[in-house]
């Protein structure tokens, strides 16, 4: 079917930063999710999972909160003492405001989501109303001796809980004044803490206020009376986080040992109606530090400082067995961070704060599957290239030619001018760029290295014509009208003549290059475009959606192709669209039209159009080459689909031992190095192609010591 | 080792062979069953295993058949040619022959030739080569001459090399041989002249060939008796045709030289050849076995009633005339190595004092020319005269040859003496002739037995059973133990029947006879200083248990203490339950031992384990059985002594025998009680193995762990394949 050359790659060591707030939108069932190197990322729940959105962190933005808020307008808050509101269709920050009470450790919305309410480091607890357009400041609420930790608003909106140290308050909203104190114990097993931390608070409907603190205990409160109705002690560690469900039978708390637990509100016999709130289930899906759970209606969500985004079903929830009834583990970002110079094989990393570019290795052996070749030449790291100022880099590439480089933060874009020279790289930054190129979503250079293409968070797409040391604005393609949405991903065929983007929700657009216009626009589909790609010669493009399904659409023909209507009609296989990674990554085979190469996070797919599709009954995966077997058996059994998924080191592994993760989905694989290098197999007329996957290896363990602790 | 098998006849009734034999004999597409064409008008069919004819077709009289009769391998159906040009094709149900499909051809056939998987060739007298198929869509069609026309085909044979059909000829000129390769594919044709000796006279030459990678091994008996070999290459890289072949020898003189008739040569696989004649002048003529690798005769049997001179093998079976009858002779042969070629390796040996070689000291001999070498080679191999293959190198040799043919015992062993102290170059040719001349002279003496001479030429270490093929039996006639035991010890390739009867005398023979006999009781420790120690020993530490072994077993454990508070009651017992005492004296150990480390093939052994009366296998049982105890009553499972018997060499016996003697075995009382401790270790072995497998699972998987681990590096390129 195909033999490739695989080039392992472990140093790209990419370590995710830790999960710092997650919060749940009802509405839009979306799930946002912000880290400690202030990156927010937008999960789209509905759509598989899918990271749809994401906007780039910022050295002085330690996000402490997130919430959203009139309907589906997201805000965070952080130590740097501003709140911030991002602009989910452009894929910018809208605006930041000082809330002049310090840095911010908590926020909440109110439950009608019209009102704001921060506490920060001074004591204070600030009201903010939210205007259409902005958020305005109301008023303080009574000042407190030291910061506020955690907020939770009663869901009528009459009280809020506020957790400090040592303590919790009840204020009321009218008035802004306490009205209850409630002191909390700082014995923990007969130990006295020097203090005790409230890291979460939740108000019920029913007055009751749950309390979570650093001595390892779930305290519930009588808040018309002050008074302390149960304890649940369930950590010897501190317990870091509290949410509810809607319904309010139920919450979930999670700790400082990386468990999660379940509560609920059972009937205290069967039969009468008298129920209290029982511990149930406590998991672990993390190492470390839960900082953070959700409660959506059907599953906990939790997430910390092992960077992992657990989301863990309720099976009572659960009513048909689908994507939401299995437990999901989401650690790499679902975009790419590699990109590849095919003509010189090099990979460019990027990183929060840096760009590595490494030359691949060579190896003049060959063998046979499974071997691993004697290297003639080993990987070199070429160029470490530091960013200016403290923002984080939000997308690079690097050109075919391997003499551009490309990268964007959120308000700079740069490019830069590579010269080899026998052994030595010389850089040169190509200054003076349009004012129009200020951040970009994804940067893309054509096939011969000529152009760059620019998806500006504005939605509008600028061609650049790269010249010697020097660069010319051709064109930009402006939004539609009336829609601002950002275009997230490019592709561009071969031969240079067309450019597809794809927004976040919108179906994708193609562009005739020559004529500079707007050729044809794929019908929309319901789940976001995960990966986009243009066949060489057929100019076919083939669109990955988050739900797995593969379409291919004919750009001269703008319709669907044959075969597309074919996978249509008789569907994927069920294995196939039960995987739960998303394909990230699209390519062709030089020399073999009907082969489509696909990736996603634990395998590697070969989909030949001339095959017939698998269908249920057939075996997908076919882990076991070949031996024995006749012909006839392969015949009869070979399909569609040929999976490899030997590069698949999915981080469960413990958390002493080196955990190695595949991030081929965030990376941008493939299509790379397969340029035919054309090599004679002996006597065999085979082909060897070389295929590029990624796999990084995180060194997590020291990330994890420098941990903040109040 | 080769092997031939009992023969058995065809009836011959249909057919008319005369004196000059049959056409041919040729593989049909069912495995069993071949086609016989007799030189006159008919053809057979016979199936082998049942001894008869399936059917027997004959041409009209006044016509003859010409060429023998080929199975067609893609049809199935059979093709005769008759009176040269007229072509018959026939298959099963054809009764007549004169009604089935007729091609009369343009030119004389020579052969038809017929191989699997392809279509048959047909070879014309002038040496043009057809397909069959082309060939009968145009019969008349015209066949141009290849060869001269004084040139005859004497002989030919088709192979498939790498699917390509490949028909090789010869051809006679004047006593000028010519080979002609044809490539059928390419339509090559490439020719040769063969070389021969000057001083052959070419009264009738016998080819075989067979493919050996890029060439045709073709070896021809000479009329000098020997075999040559001619490497022609497939692929003529030379644009120069008719290049001329020069042969090597390849074996000598395995038949007379004199040989009017009757002598042919078939190669059976790349290390054997069969030969059929007369090895000695006067001699009836023989059907041997030779490996051609080791340059030895395996096997050979006499045909008294005399051949037709030709021979043809399929499949297993070798085919020949024998008086009247089609005699068929199945013949095995094994894979030829060295350590086939010489029985299972022995024992190693402590090499120091073993400096001397088996065979032939190569190193003196790389002095010599390749002639004399090859000359001694096949000499020192053949039981032949010796004043026919004397050597003049020596002239002390001549002398003591002579001595030995007339001279007393005590002459001849002083001579011998003198003759050992000094050296010579080519010291292990001139011992086995003087060991011919002296086993010669045993043969037509009764009375002379120069047990001391034969003692001292085996200890040169230089000779080897081959070399003096009535050495062992005329020890076993005198039931020389001693010399028996020496033989064994020494000699690398004795055959299975020899070593069996070995053991059979060592078996039967008196303990009052050994005691006075001297043997080399090296390999036996002192069993009878131990037994005492051992018995109180493993009645104090019944508990251990060693190499998974618990000696004192669940009831086992039960019958020894039985056997040892009554050992009165039950003293017939103690002799079948060897736990505790060796069941045979220590002389008769160290002679079994020397059996036990003989080499053998267990092919070739069982057979004749079958004839040792059961007492004697039960009591051979006992004694393996009791070394084993030994041996696994120790760590490294080895037993005392200086080359004692390994373990491994135990359990191959204890099996053989039990292979051989099972259903014997199992109807005597007395060994009721040794398989029952037998099966009992086997079981008890049975479990130990399973618990080491399933550690060893276990172990691999922490090894695959630790390799994973260490592989691990930053970067590396591998293959992947996707199917």
């Amino acid at each position: 079917m195909g033999e490739f050359k695989v080039h392992r790659v472990r140093f790209f060591n990419y370590v995710p930063s830790g999960i710092r707030c997650v919060a749940y939108n009802n509405q839009s069932n979306r799930l946002a999710v912000s880290r400690t190197d202030g990156t927010v990322e937008i999960y789209n729940l509905s759509a598989n999972y899918f990271q749809e959105k994401f906007f780039p962190g910022h050295e002085s933005r330690a996000t402490e909160a997130l919430c959203w808020a009139e309907g589906q307008r997201l805000f965070s808050a952080g130590l740097n003492g501003e709140i911030l509101e991002y602009d989910l269709q452009a894929l910018n920050i809208k605006y930041a405001l000082d809330a002049f009470g310090g840095p911010i450790w908590s926020m909440t919305a109110s439950p009608s989501g019209s009102q704001l309410l921060v506490g920060c480091e001074d004591g204070s607890v600030k009201l903010f109303e939210v205007t259409p357009d902005k958020i305005q400041f109301a008023r303080n609420f009574d000042r407190q001796k030291s910061r506020i930790l955690s907020l939770s608003w009663h869901p009528a909106g009459t009280h809020i809980a506020a957790g400090s140290i040592d303590y919790v308050i009840v204020f009321d909203v009218k008035s802004g004044s306490i009205t209850r104190k409630m002191v909390l114990d700082r014995q923990h097993l007969g130990v006295t803490k020097s203090r005790c931390i409230v890291w979460g608070v939740a108000f019920l409907s029913d007055g009751t206020v749950i309390s979570v603190d650093s001595v390892g205990k779930v305290q519930l409160w009588d808040s018309a009376t002050g008074t302390l109705v149960k304890s649940h002690v369930i950590a010897n560690a501190d317990v870091q986080s509290i949410a509810v469900a809607d319904q309010e039978d139920s919450f979930v708390v999670g700790t400082a040992e990386g468990t999660v637990f379940h509560f609920q509100l059972v009937p205290v016999t069967s039969s009468s109606s008298e129920k209290q709130w029982v511990r149930t289930k406590p998991f672990q899906h993390h190492t470390h530090d839960v900082r953070t759970v959700a409660h959506s209606p059907t599953a906990l969500i939790s997430g910390g400082t092992d960077t992992h985004l657990v989301i863990r079903p309720l099976m009572e929830k659960v009513e048909v067995k689908n994507y939401d009834a299995a437990l999901r583990k989401i650690t790499f970002p679902h975009r790419r961070l590699i990109s590849c110079s095919k003509r010189r094989q090099l990979l460019l990393f990027q990183f929060a704060h840096h760009l590595e570019l490494w030359r691949l290795g060579s190896t003049g052996a060959t063998g046979k599957n499974g071997d691993t070749l004697p290297l003639s030449k080993n990987a070199d790291h070429l160029l470490h290239l530091k960013t200016k100022g403290p923002e984080n880099i939000s997308c690079s590439c690097v050109s075919p030619c391997g003499s551009w480089i490309a990268y964007s933060t959120a308000s700079r874009f740069f490019l830069y001018r590579v010269k080899y020279e026998r052994d030595n790289i010389s850089l040169q930054r190509v200054s003076k760029m349009p004012a129009f190129l200020r951040s970009a979503l994804h940067i893309l250079f054509s096939e011969d290295s000529t152009k760059l293409f620019v998806a500006s968070n504005q939605g509008s797409l600028h061609i650049i014509h790269l010249l010697e040391g020097n660069f010319k604005h051709l064109h930009t393609f402006q939004p539609q009208s009336g829609t601002v949405e950002a275009m997230c991903l490019l592709a561009v065929s071969s031969d240079g003549n067309w450019l597809a983007a794809s927004g976040t929700s919108a179906g994708v657009h193609v562009y005739d290059l020559n004529h500079l216009k707007l050729h044809c626009t794929v019908p929309a589909y319901n789940f976001p475009v995960t990966a986009l790609a243009i066949a060489p010669n057929t100019n076919n493009l083939v669109i990955a959606h988050s739900d797995q399904q593969v379409f291919e659409f004919s750009i001269p023909d703008k319709q669907y192709t044959e075969w597309s209507r074919a996978v249509q009609k008789q569907g994927f296989h069920q294995l196939w669209l039960q995987r739960d990674t998303p394909i990230t990554h699209i390519s062709f085979h030089p020399k073999r039209p009907m082969h489509i190469l696909l990736h996603d996070t634990y395998m590697f797919c070969i989909i030949d159009k001339s095959l017939p599709l698998p269908n249920d009954k057939t075996v997908l995966y076919n882990p076991l080459p070949p031996k024995n077997e006749s012909d006839v058996f392969l015949r009869r059994t070979a399909h569609a689909f040929k999976i490899s998924k030997i590069y698949k080191y999915s981080g469960t592994g413990d958390e002493e031992s080196e955990v190695i993760l595949s991030i081929m989905a965030s990376s941008k694989p493939a299509r790379t190095i397969e340029y035919p290098v054309l090599k004679h197999v002996g006597a065999g007329r085979m082909t060897q192609n070389q295929t590029v996957l990624w796999q990084t290896h995180s060194s997590r363990k020291e990330k994890l010591q420098v941990e903040l602790r109040v | 080792m080769a092997a031939l098998e009992e023969e058995f006849t065809l009836s011959t009734g249909v057919l008319g062979a005369g004196p000059e034999g049959f056409l041919g004999v040729e593989q049909t597409d069912k495995a069993d069953q071949f086609l016989v064409t007799d030189s006159g008008r008919t053809v057979v069919l016979y199936k082998v295993s049942d001894q008869k004819p399936l059917g027997s077709w004959s041409v009209k009289q006044g016509q003859t058949v010409t060429c023998p009769a080929v199975c067609n391998f893609q049809t199935g159906e059979y093709i005769v040619v008759h009176d040269h040009k007229v072509l018959r094709i026939w298959s099963n149900e054809d009764v007549n022959l004169d009604r089935v499909f007729k091609a009369t051809l343009s030119a004389e056939v020579h052969r038809i030739h017929s191989v699997q998987r392809t279509e048959p060739l047909v070879l014309f007298r002038r040496g043009a080569v057809r397909g069959l198929e082309a060939l009968l869509a145009e019969p008349q069609q015209n066949i141009e001459a290849v060869i001269p026309d004084e040139e005859v085909i004497r002989w030919s044979e088709f192979f498939m090399v790498f699917k390509q059909p490949v028909l090789i000829f010869i051809t006679e000129k004047h006593g000028n041989y010519f080979a002609y390769v044809q490539l059928c594919k390419s339509h090559g044709l490439s020719k040769y002249t063969l070389l021969l000796g000057k001083e052959e006279k070419f009264i009738k030459q016998n080819f075989t060939a067979r493919v050996d990678g890029k060439f045709i091994s073709l070896v021809s008996l000479s009329s000098d008796g020997c075999a040559y070999e001619t490497l022609i290459p497939l692929y003529s890289n030379d644009a120069e045709n008719n290049q001329r072949l020069g042969r090597a020898l390849m074996l000598k003189a395995v038949v007379s030289g004199g040989a009017r008739n009757g002598t042919t040569i078939t190669i059976l696989d790349q290390d054997h050849v069969a030969v059929l004649g007369p090895p000695l002048p006067a001699s009836k003529e023989c059907l041997s076995i030779w490996n051609i690798k080791f340059q030895t005769l395996q096997t050979s049997k006499e045909l008294p009633q005399g051949t037709s001179g030709q021979l043809w093998y399929h499949g297993e079976a070798l085919f020949m005339l024998h008086g009247k009858c089609l005699t068929v002779i199945p013949y095995k042969c094994e894979v030829s190595s060295l350590a086939g070629a010489l029985g299972k390796l022995k024992h190693t040996q402590e090499s120091d004092s073993h400096s001397m070689p088996h065979f032939v000291n190569w190193v003196t001999c790389s002095g010599y020319e390749p002639e004399s070498y090859s000359t001694e080679q096949s000499k020192t191999l053949r039981k032949k005269n010796i004043e026919i293959n004397l050597q003049p190198e020596v002239p002390g040799a001549k002398q003591l040859l002579s001595i030995i043919k007339k001279g007393s015992e005590k002459h001849i062993e002083v001579e011998l003496r003198k003759f050992l102290a000094k050296s010579t170059p080519d010291f292990h040719t001139v011992i086995g002739d003087i060991v011919a001349g002296l086993l010669e002279r045993c043969k037509t003496e009764p009375s002379f037995y120069p047990r001391n001479c034969l003692v001292q030429l085996i200890q040169t270490r230089v000779l080897s059973y081959s070399l003096c093929p009535g050495l062992m039996e005329i020890a076993l006639e005198h039931t020389d133990v001693q010399m028996l035991q020496l033989c064994l010890q020494q000699f690398p390739d004795i055959p299975e029947s020899t070593t069996c009867a070995c053991l059979k005398l060592f078996l039967s023979i008196g303990d009052d006879c050994l005691r006075d006999i001297n043997i080399n009781m090296e390999s036996v420790f002192d069993y009878s200083d131990t037994i005492q120690d051992e018995q109180k020993e493993m009645e104090e530490q019944t508990e251990i248990v060693q190499n998974g072994f618990s000696p004192e077993d669940s009831s086992c454990s039960k019958d020894s203490q039985q056997l040892n508070k009554k050992p009165e009651d039950e003293a017939k017992e103690t002799v079948s339950f060897p736990v505790t005492s060796c069941p045979v004296a220590p002389k008769r150990a160290a002679l079994l031992n020397a059996v036990l480390h003989s080499a053998y093939s267990e092919t070739f052994l069982l057979p004749h384990l079958k004839d040792i009366p059961a007492k004697h296998i039960t009591l051979f049982l006992q004694y393996l059985y009791f070394l084993y105890l030994k041996c696994s009553g120790n760590a490294t499972m080895t037993l005392p002594g200086v080359s004692p018997p390994t373990l491994s060499q135990i359990m191959d016996w204890i099996c053989l025998l039990l292979d051989a003697n099972f259903t014997v075995i199992l109807m005597i009382p007395e060994a009721k009680r040794l398989l029952l401790n037998l099966y009992k270790f086997v079981k008890s072995q049975i479990s130990v193995y399973s618990e080491l497998n399933k550690i060893e699972v276990s172990f691999r998987e922490l090894q695959k762990l630790s390799q994973d681990k260490s592989s691990r590096g930053l970067y590396s390129i591998e293959v992947l394949e996707l199917f």
